[in-house]
């Protein structure tokens, strides 16, 4: 208890005179079924009914030796569970695009959305669990070992920043407007974001790599506001971009730490939450939450690297849906973690 | 290069042994008497139509079952009872296991797996059901090749480990990791997984405070750590806040260490016959060795063979009752069980009969 008090303490000193303290609680009240582990959870969210789906890479990531090229398959799965934390079922099960687990998100009509990193797709399923649309290819195969950091040559893709299509490299988020349109953190090999209709027809492509105004750096995660604002955490940048909803600059908040998972809250007086996730190498820096007006005031901060309950590994995915609540993918904890602002 | 020469000639010195050469003999070889021991043969009965394979790591709970984490076509975590019969099977396709390296229970029963194929330090809770803290970081595929022994390895992290070997814990519930086949060095973390401090590094030497391949280690009760540093053919000594204190270099090859539990403690040291049975090599290697904590050699007992009860390659043994150990090797793909006698006092710990 003194400890938190200390720690409480030692970020009031860091917020401008008008932030709160946040009281909060941590739990892990996701049960995996029999014989399953959480795994490396990197996605969370929550539907209407207050279920919770975690897209977690666990298993066994495999790779088939071909008589001259190499295939991969496996590695990642999707959870459902009910508001009391119980497992309900898995979703995807065969599903040919988890590979890598990144992102998650759920719709307002609850269809969910999983983004892969390795298969660089996005894949929407119905509330039912069937695939809806697709967007984005995988690589037809994988060089071993993995290509570094270059990235990918093996499905013939063009040379990527901006490019015209919805082939992504490395894809990590996506996020809906009021009228279902789609936008893409495409994120992790890219430095742009991608717009598209509810149809999954290409509107546009914005970014690049870079420091500028417009310009991202690992972009990691993505939210739109009630009004149709496109937030981009610009995580290698320490910032958020705001871009209007066809991608024109308008603003950036800053003095946040490193944004790798943020999230808009719904209801008449939203806000912005915005993750300072530590890299998996580091648990003694940052990892602290930011609350925020959306336009860009600090209301509070709370939290810090660690692996104890109501300390943060690696926040990956972060879901807002219920007021007080938060949902946070530890992808350095190997955890879902239920935070309770009180 | 010159101090670390130096360091080493002075180690030397001070135990009065030449400096351990690669293979070194067990110098304590002649002088150490032979223990009676006894195999218990098949006493761990596995599924039927299922198998073991390299057994890197053994270890027991406080009532008795047996943990045996091998690399079969999937690293594997067997539980048995403590009359070997089979219980369950824990972590079946979690992500934490690809290359099995050691399995360890700490005195609340917990149990952690050291896995150099994720590099990931797994604490699960004592069913096996939850996982409740990692040490490590598993790189995902889509990030590239993962370092290798041979390969371009990053710079020792604090929270980032490279084919780690194995997992102890002082009184206080700190953690002790040794790390490993790429790095080479011991950290120390806090009981919450928070890094306190590290002996050694990245690079590989044979000074003090340097290591060559830490293979394994074990904390005995007043905190000080045993490490085996494999390819110095030694294992050092270290205190709590890993301040060298001494080496043991007169056992040989120093693959694996083993504190015993009661109020006497002993430490069981192996000289592991090398993979790939070289010419002459058992008649220099395989038997394990029981000492005082301070490094007396009480005895010895066993030899390498392929055949039961000879020991093909010791990777690890569980001494909880130094009357009765349990040795995981290699190269046979087994687990074998031995009723031990003699070597130092009767040690009159509750159950050790």
């Amino acid at each position: 208890m003194k400890r938190l008090a200390t720690l409480l303490l030692a970020a009031a000193f860091l917020l401008p005179a008008t932030a709160k303290d946040i009281v909060y609680d941590g739990a892990e009240p996701l049960q995996p079924p029999a014989d399953t582990f959480m795994g490396m959870a990197v996605g969370v969210a929550t539907n209407s009914r207050g279920h919770v789906f975690v897209y977690t890479r666990n298993g066994d990531p495999g790779i088939t030796l071909g008589g001259s090229r190499a295939f991969a398959r496996g590695g990642s799965s999707l959870y459902e569970f009910d508001q009391d934390g119980r497992f309900v079922r898995q979703i995807g099960k065969q599903v040919y695009g988890f590979l890598a687990a990144q992102g998650l998100r759920i719709d307002d009509q609850d269809n969910i959305w999983a983004v892969d990193r390795y298969s660089s797709m996005v894949m929407k399923f119905a509330p039912d669990g069937a695939v809806a649309m697709l967007l984005g290819r995988k690589p037809e195969s994988v060089d071993v070992p993995a290509v570094q950091a270059g990235g990918r040559q093996m499905a013939g893709a063009p040379e990527a920043s901006g490019m015209t299509s919805d082939l992504f490299e490395g894809p990590a988020d996506v996020a809906f407007d009021k009228d279902g349109n789609i936008f893409v953190a495409d994120g992790l090999g890219n430095a742009r974001i991608a717009k598209f209709t509810r149809d999954g027809v290409f509107v546009k492509s914005w970014g690049s790599r870079g420091t500028g105004n417009g310009q991202f750096h690992t972009p990691h995660s993505i939210q739109v506001d009630a009004a149709g604002n496109v937030y981009v955490a610009d995580h290698g940048n320490g910032r958020i971009q705001v871009f209007d909803n066809n991608g024109v600059y308008k603003r950036s908040i800053t003095g946040i730490g490193d944004p790798e998972a943020i999230c808009i809250t719904r209801g008449p007086r939203p806000v912005l939450y915005s993750s300072n996730s530590n890299p998996a190498d580091d648990f003694d820096h940052g990892g602290d939450i930011t609350k925020l007006s959306l336009d860009g005031k600090v209301l509070a901060r709370f939290g810090r690297a660690g692996k104890r309950l109501k300390e943060f590994g690696g926040v990956t995915g972060m879901d807002c849906r219920k007021d007080g609540t938060l949902w946070l993918a530890e992808s350095a904890n190997w955890r879902v973690q239920k935070v309770t602002l009180h | 290069m010159k101090t670390m020469l130096a360091a080493s000639a002075a180690v030397a010195l001070l135990l009065g042994t030449a400096p351990a050469l690669p293979q070194a003999a067990a110098t304590a070889a002649a002088t150490a008497p032979d223990l009676p021991y006894k195999a218990v043969p098949g006493f761990f009965k596995t599924p039927a139509g299922d198998a073991m394979g390299e057994l890197q790591g053994v270890a027991t709970n406080s009532k008795g079952h047996v943990f045996a984490f091998f690399r079969g076509p999937r690293t594997r975590l067997w539980e048995f009872d403590q009359n070997g019969n089979f219980v369950k099977e824990i972590g079946k396709h979690y992500y934490g296991f690809l290359f099995a390296h050691s399995v360890r229970v700490d005195r609340d029963d917990n149990i952690w797996t050291v896995d150099e194929g994720t590099n990931v330090v797994t604490k699960f809770d004592p069913t096996g059901t939850r996982v409740l803290m990692i040490i490590g970081h598993r790189p995902s595929a889509a990030l590239g090749p993962e370092a290798t022994a041979k390969g371009p390895n990053p710079p020792d992290g604090k929270y980032t480990l490279c084919r780690p070997t194995d997992v102890a814990w002082d009184p206080q519930g700190d953690i002790f990791i040794s790390d490993g086949y790429c790095n080479n060095r011991v950290v120390k973390y806090s009981p919450d997984g928070r890094f306190l401090a590290q002996s050694g590094g990245s690079k590989p030497g044979k000074g003090e405070n340097e290591y060559n391949l830490p293979h394994g280690l074990q904390v005995d009760h007043q905190g000080n750590v045993y490490v085996a540093d494999r390819t110095n053919n030694r294992y050092v000594v270290l205190d709590n806040n890993l301040k060298w204190k001494t080496a043991y270099t007169n056992v040989g090859t120093a693959w694996s260490a083993c504190i015993s539990e009661g109020a006497h403690q002993y430490l069981f040291a192996t000289n592991s016959n090398p993979n790939g049975n070289p010419q002459g090599s058992w008649n220099r290697t395989g038997q394990i060795y029981k000492m005082e904590l301070d490094g007396t050699v009480l005895g010895k007992f066993g030899h390498a063979g392929k055949l039961a009860p000879g020991f093909q390659v010791v990777h690890m043994m569980d001494c909880r009752d130094p009357d009765q150990l349990i040795v995981g090797e290699i190269e046979s793909w087994r687990m074998q069980k031995f009723v031990l006698s003699g070597g130092g006092a009767a040690n009159g710990n509750e159950g050790s009969k």
